[in-house]
């Protein structure tokens, strides 16, 4: 049998935060996503233990205020590709501004300075992660794919596909397909 | 600011190949450290000395003797220890069936080796970029298919 999962990123996150703060009998706050306020001043033993616990579950505490801004800017992206039904139609540089309360230049410099990309070409990346995901829970077409993800037709979502990965869209999603059941079969 | 450099090994036999390889990786601007094997078994040997640092990024020449890329890219993948290790297979060829069945596999990248420099150090940097990104912004490994 062969199951395919959702997953609420938000969800999974809190839980485990919560799981792990309880676990170290810290008081704690989540301020969002990405914030979480500790209601007392933990010892850096036990900030140590907390970092070492959240980095199994791919968490990471972040230190400098620079990254945490780098930070506050992949959230804005991810929650603008993955949880609005569809992409915003304004300019993406004018929403991140107004989210983050900076300036679209200074964010892009902060970004490709910190994650060695730009903004632009990671909201691409986010987006084609998204498509494949898309893609592989086989529940639309790549018309209404490309769609969903704002692209103006299914041709320009196909072209840009294969520009970041090298595969057309049909080729990635045999390729998984072909992959996955060869992994069936041998375990 | 402080930022880890990129682990990459890479396994050619080809003496010549590793130096050009060397220079691209040093000519970009993101930080790397690399390490090199000459062939499939040296490359193995290499993996399951206890304490070897995992890589971040394997570049796996598909012909060498003894052991080729594909055999390695086999063994690899049946080892679990290895599963967030990307691996970028290279070749100076790269016909439709070849590529798909080697990312069928389980290979992440697939390189149709340039003859030229600069072609080579852009292909380079574009592996080394997006693999930093699905590294550090959480993105899902399975999925990471790349052919240039």
């Amino acid at each position: 049998m062969k199951l395919f999962l959702k997953y609420d990123f938000n969800k999974v996150c809190k839980a485990i935060l919560e799981e792990q703060l309880e676990k170290l009998q810290l008081p704690y706050y989540v301020l969002g996503l990405s914030e979480l306020e500790i209601l007392s001043t933990p010892s850096d033993t036990e900030v140590k233990q907390l970092q070492e616990q959240l980095l199994k579950y791919g968490i990471e505490i972040v230190e400098t205020p620079k990254r945490i801004l780098v930070q506050k800017t992949k959230d804005a992206i991810h929650e603008m590709v993955y949880e609005k039904d569809n992409l915003p139609v304004s300019k993406i540089s004018d929403y991140l501004a107004s989210q983050l309360h900076h300036s679209y230049g200074y964010l892009a410099n902060l970004f490709s300075e910190v994650t060695y990309t730009s903004i632009e070409n990671y909201i691409i990346l986010q987006k084609i992660e998204r498509a494949k995901q898309l893609i592989l829970t086989n529940e639309l077409t790549f018309t209404e794919i490309a769609y969903k993800l704002n692209y103006s037709s299914v041709a320009h979502f196909s072209t840009q596909f294969k520009n970041v990965t090298g595969l057309t869209p049909s080729a990635f999603q045999r390729i998984i397909s072909k992959r996955r059941n060869k992994e069936a079969d041998t375990s | 600011m402080h930022i880890e450099p990129i682990h990459i090994l890479l396994a050619d036999d080809d003496e010549n190949d590793r130096l050009i390889f060397n220079d691209a990786f040093e000519e970009i601007k993101i930080k790397t450290v690399v390490n090199m094997v000459k062939d499939g078994i040296e490359l193995m040997q290499y993996l399951q000395t206890p304490g070897t640092k995992i890589p971040h990024l394997l570049f796996l020449d598909l012909n060498m003797p003894r052991k080729g890329g594909m055999e390695c890219l086999m063994e690899i993948k049946k080892l679990d220890c290895f599963k967030d290790l990307a691996i970028a297979i290279y070749s100076t060829s790269a016909s439709d069936e070849d590529v798909e069945e080697t990312f069928i596999r389980g290979a992440n990248v697939y390189i149709k080796k340039p003859s030229d420099f600069e072609q080579l150090k852009r292909i380079l940097t574009k592996v080394i970029t997006i693999n930093w990104q699905y590294h550090t912004s959480g993105l899902n490994r399975d999925v990471f298919l790349l052919n240039l």
